[in-house]
């Protein structure tokens, strides 16, 4: 309840606000959004599984975007940015679909 | 990443040891100004009011810590209906909305540009390549079709001049097959019959040789009757009756003029050298008057030749 009202705060003081993204982080934001979405997920599969942790979940979710974006300035440095950004997209894909996967059997037992 | 790792992500399992929060020696109050009540950690926890009753083993200081953060976390109780407002809960909201905010902000980037803005260096370099390398081709292609128009248009211009060439030979040969009027600067010579001796043909063709022989390009010759005649290489000059002349098949009577074109200087130095043909007429008693025209007209013609049995070697 509290996480939609949060997530829909955001997007509308994004709309709102209308910021540049910094040149300089652009190539890490969508990996982060992206790792973040996994969080968010697996979150709520955790809620679902009555599992859920305030505490984990920040932390995972801090954790899961500051490597992401580690990995992807890793390979940028090493110069093959390109190839593991979409590794980790590729990953964190598989991850979400594994999260839907369960909250999906949880909601719809099927 | 192994398979098993996605379900520890944003999973909370109550009793991993690791971030479960330190609490302490028993009896000393968490040294953190903030730190949550260990019950409220736990999600499995039964839902208690927690806030109006804190348990009396906190500390006073911990207390007013506690109310400190009171207002924000009722507001936010108040808007969420939410009853559990520990600093997770607040942090969430934050992280969460700093995800919808980032989402919307990549897409908004995404959609406004999509092809630049995403793209990392490497992939930029790779795009610039590709344009700079489609540029060349292009550019070859409008070399190569420039080129084809230059040859078009050159092979256009000699054929224009090719066909400006051949109505220049037309009109010159016309001119010498006596097919064509012409006019130019030349002389009209006059040819009279004296008492006794007549103009004869042999004298005529005399006149004409030497005028051919100083220059001539075009030459009529009219009779006292006004039939005139067209003189080519063809045209035959022969003795008729009574001092007249066969010229070309028509029969002329004398006086005879001939009109001519060419240099006038050198036709006339030719008619008057000694021995020549003036000299010869007037020893024939016949009288020859030279004149020059600025302009002689040369208008009587030729009917062309219908070739029978010559063919042009091309």
């Amino acid at each position: 309840m509290i996480a939609a009202l949060a997530l829909v705060a955001g997007m509308l003081l994004g709309l709102w606000l209308d910021p540049t993204v910094p040149g300089a982080l652009q190539p890490y934001l969508p990996i982060a959004v992206v790792a973040a979405l996994d969080a968010v997920f697996g979150g709520v599969r955790a809620k679902l599984d009555r599992i859920f942790d305030d505490k984990q979940f920040v932390v995972s979710f801090i954790s899961n975007v500051l490597v992401a974006a580690l990995i992807v300035y890793v390979g940028d440095q090493l110069g093959v940015g390109s190839q593991l950004s979409t590794g980790v997209v590729v990953v964190l894909g598989v991850r979400i679909f594994g999260n839907v996967a369960a909250i999906r059997r949880h909601l719809f037992r099927a | 990443m192994s398979g098993d790792e996605h379900t520890e992500t944003g999973t909370g399992w109550p009793k991993q040891p690791g971030p479960q929060p330190p609490t302490g020696p028993a009896g000393e109050p968490d040294p953190r100004p903030d730190a949550p009540d260990p019950d409220e950690l736990s999600p499995l926890a039964p839902e208690v009011e927690v806030d109006p009753e804190p348990p009396p083993a906190t500390a006073g200081e911990s207390r007013l810590d506690r109310a400190a953060g009171r207002p924000f976390a009722s507001a936010l109780a108040l808007v969420g209906g939410w009853r559990r407002t520990s600093p997770a809960t607040v942090m969430i909201f934050v992280l969460l909305a700093l995800l919808g905010f980032t989402l919307v902000e990549q897409l908004r980037t995404t959609s406004t540009d999509p092809i630049t803005s995403a793209a990392r260096q490497e992939d930029l370099v790779r795009i610039l390549y590709d344009l700079n390398s489609q540029e060349k081709r292009l550019r070859q292609d409008i070399a190569a079709l420039e080129d084809s128009q230059r040859q078009l248009l050159s092979g256009e211009q000699g054929q224009q001049a090719a066909l400006e060439e051949a109505a220049r030979r037309a009109d010159e040969l016309g001119i010498l097959a006596g097919t064509l009027p012409a006019r130019g600067p030349g002389l009209v010579v006059r040819f009279e019959p004296g008492g006794a001796g007549a103009i004869s043909a042999m004298r005529v063709l005399d006149a004409v040789q030497e005028l051919r022989g100083s220059g001539a390009e075009a030459m009529q010759i009219s009779g006292a009757d006004g039939v005139t005649v067209r003189i080519i290489a063809s045209t035959y000059f022969l003795d008729g009756e009574n001092g007249s002349l066969f010229v070309g098949g028509r029969l002329l009577t004398g006086p005879y003029t001939i009109t001519v074109i060419g240099d006038p200087a050198t036709m006339r130095t030719a008619l008057n050298i000694p021995g020549g043909v003036v000299a010869t007429v007037d020893g024939d008693g016949g009288t020859v008057i030279v004149e020059d025209r600025e302009v002689a007209e040369v208008s009587a013609l030729h009917a062309p030749i219908e070739l029978e049995y010559a063919r042009p070697i091309t």
